[in-house]
């Protein structure tokens, strides 16, 4: 497993030229833009590339053939949100076992305006539609506020200490010119904010954005070549337990992105306290809270006291969601991918007010579904 | 008999068996003869060790809240008005599943995670009953 540590490199990260509402755009424009944006950042043409990875309702060929490519490897792995995390593990067994060299691994979602996206397709003898749909589940935050409601009778967690990562992540926003939200936020504001679920508040909820992101990875040694630092990839891990709420086999512990965690840090050759940077997907404040828990940054159940005091905010202790998280960056749906543009970022010093010092390792880390699938990677500029 | 304007469930054959049980008004739920484990969801494959050979077992129809959340954002076209309560329930035999707790105050102070409930089939339309639970009475 180790013999894979350092293998490719993130050579390309970048957004799509615009994000927010976007109602002139749709899902695939924004594809574009990302792809464009990231193959100039990592100096190489489109007919590099010779692999397509993406996620969506779509099949992953329906974005190459939109891009004008012609891959020799495709993968459209959807595990949800952190799929892009996956696809970056899933390139690096491709390049390692010589199936291909440039790999370009795209997201693209008209999540708010809802141009060009594919429907649902869930037909009412699906599972969901049999055994959660009858009992008024009503979107993800229904789901989530399950979880949460476990997670503090457990172990204590109070809605004060899930605001504090929602008022944390704001303030790293402010530092972010493209972040959606970027007014301050207090405690008491995001306790004041409209009940969607109990215990879920609004501003216990991510946005719903519009908006592309795009990587690209590559071999070691072609990344050696081009023109910005390499980004190694030291350490990834994937995994999935369930896929509908109602099967998660433990409501208060994120079994899978401990099992995705254990194997990047195991990979990687780094532990918790390596850690310089932490972009860890945050759809609602109980995620990343679970997410520190089953990552060993702190002990299960101790999650919430971890967020407590702004710990998570700049020139705190533990930097987290440096670009203003899915709560107040951006939140196309599926967010995974840009919990790796900005670990790219931070760690070649890209990143400006925001720019973590001495920012060596960081971590990305991502969610599928509801609490379903974790995808976890360590990467560093130093291999 | 229908209060019930959204989503009902369509039977699958794996399923059919649970959803003709309970519009009579019984729990039913699948267990594995080779291996012994009750699950839920039912399925055509024992989820523990993937044989076939299933039989269906009533359930006490008891239970205890696991988990719930209160939906004050609701679903699109869903009966209960909100704020409702979702639930889940871990059956005294061991499954879990996803429900609606009703006859409570929706109010998270009153609601107690632990708390003993039990089934309360309710008839949503002239071939479905839907098993929700309240708190226990006995």
């Amino acid at each position: 497993m180790t013999r894979m540590r350092g293998r490719v490199a993130i050579v390309g990260a970048a957004e799509s030229d615009e994000m927010g509402r976007l109602p002139h755009k749709s899902a695939f424009a924004l594809h574009a833009e990302a792809a464009r944006n990231a193959l100039a950042d990592a100096g190489l043409e489109k007919d590099d590339v010779d692999a397509v990875f993406t996620a969506g309702l779509w099949m992953a060929s329906e974005a190459a053939e939109y891009l004008g490519l012609r891959p020799r490897y495709v993968d459209g792995t959807q595990i949800g949100g952190c799929s892009f995390i996956a696809h970056v593990e899933h390139a690096m067994g491709a390049i390692a076992a010589g199936l291909c060299e440039v790999a370009l691994i795209t997201h693209g979602e008209s999540g708010a305006s809802r141009v060009a996206m594919p429907g649902m397709r869930f037909g009412p003898d699906s599972v969901r539609l049999q055994f959660e749909a009858p009992f008024g589940l009503a979107g993800p935050p229904t789901g989530y506020a399950l979880a949460a409601a476990r997670h503090m009778h457990e172990f204590g967690t109070t809605s004060e200490q899930l605001a504090e990562v929602a008022v944390a992540t704001r303030k790293w926003a402010a530092l972010n010119p493209r972040a959606a939200m970027r007014d301050p936020l207090t405690v008491d504001d995001v306790l004041a904010s409209r009940m969607i679920s109990w215990p879920l508040h609004l501003l216990d909820c991510c946005l719903v954005t519009d908006a592309g992101g795009a990587v690209v990875v590559t071999s070691a040694e072609r990344a050696r070549d081009l023109p910005k630092r390499p980004v190694y990839v030291l350490g990834t891990g994937e995994a999935s337990t369930h896929v509908i709420v109602s099967q998660m086999p433990d409501f208060a512990r994120w079994d899978a992105a401990r099992i995705a965690g254990e194997r990047a840090f195991a990979m990687a050759g780094v532990a918790p306290a390596d850690v310089d940077v932490a972009m860890l997907y945050d759809a609602f404040t109980i995620v990343p809270i679970m997410a520190l828990e089953a990552l060993g940054f702190c002990k299960p159940g101790e999650g919430g006291p971890f967020v407590a005091g702004q710990r998570t905010a700049p020139g705190g202790a533990f930097p987290m969601n440096t670009n203003g998280g899915g709560l107040s960056y951006t939140h196309t749906g599926m967010y995974g991918i840009f919990t790796l543009i900005e670990a790219v970022w931070q760690l070649r010093g890209e990143c400006g007010a925001r720019q973590v010092p001495d920012c060596r390792v960081a971590l990305c880390h991502g969610l599928g579904g509801m609490f379903s699938a974790a995808a976890t990677l360590v990467a560093s500029t130093d291999v | 008999m229908s209060d019930h304007a959204g989503p009902l469930p369509v039977p699958t054959p794996e399923t059919r068996r649970y959803w003709e049980a309970a519009r009579r008004h019984v729990l039913e739920l699948p267990r594995c003869r080779a291996c012994g484990h009750r699950f839920f969801y039912p399925r055509a494959a024992c989820p523990r060790c993937l044989s076939a050979d299933l039989e269906w077992v009533q359930a006490s129809g008891r239970g205890t809240l696991h988990t719930f959340t209160v939906v004050h954002r609701g679903a699109r076209d869903f009966p209960l008005g909100t704020p409702y309560v979702i639930a889940i329930v871990e059956l005294a035999e061991g499954p879990r599943l996803m429900t609606n707790l009703v006859d409570v105050e929706p109010d998270p102070a009153r609601l107690r995670i632990g708390m003993p409930v039990e089934v309360v089939f309710a008839d949503v339309s002239a071939d479905v009953a839907l098993p929700r639970f309240r708190p226990a009475r006995a």
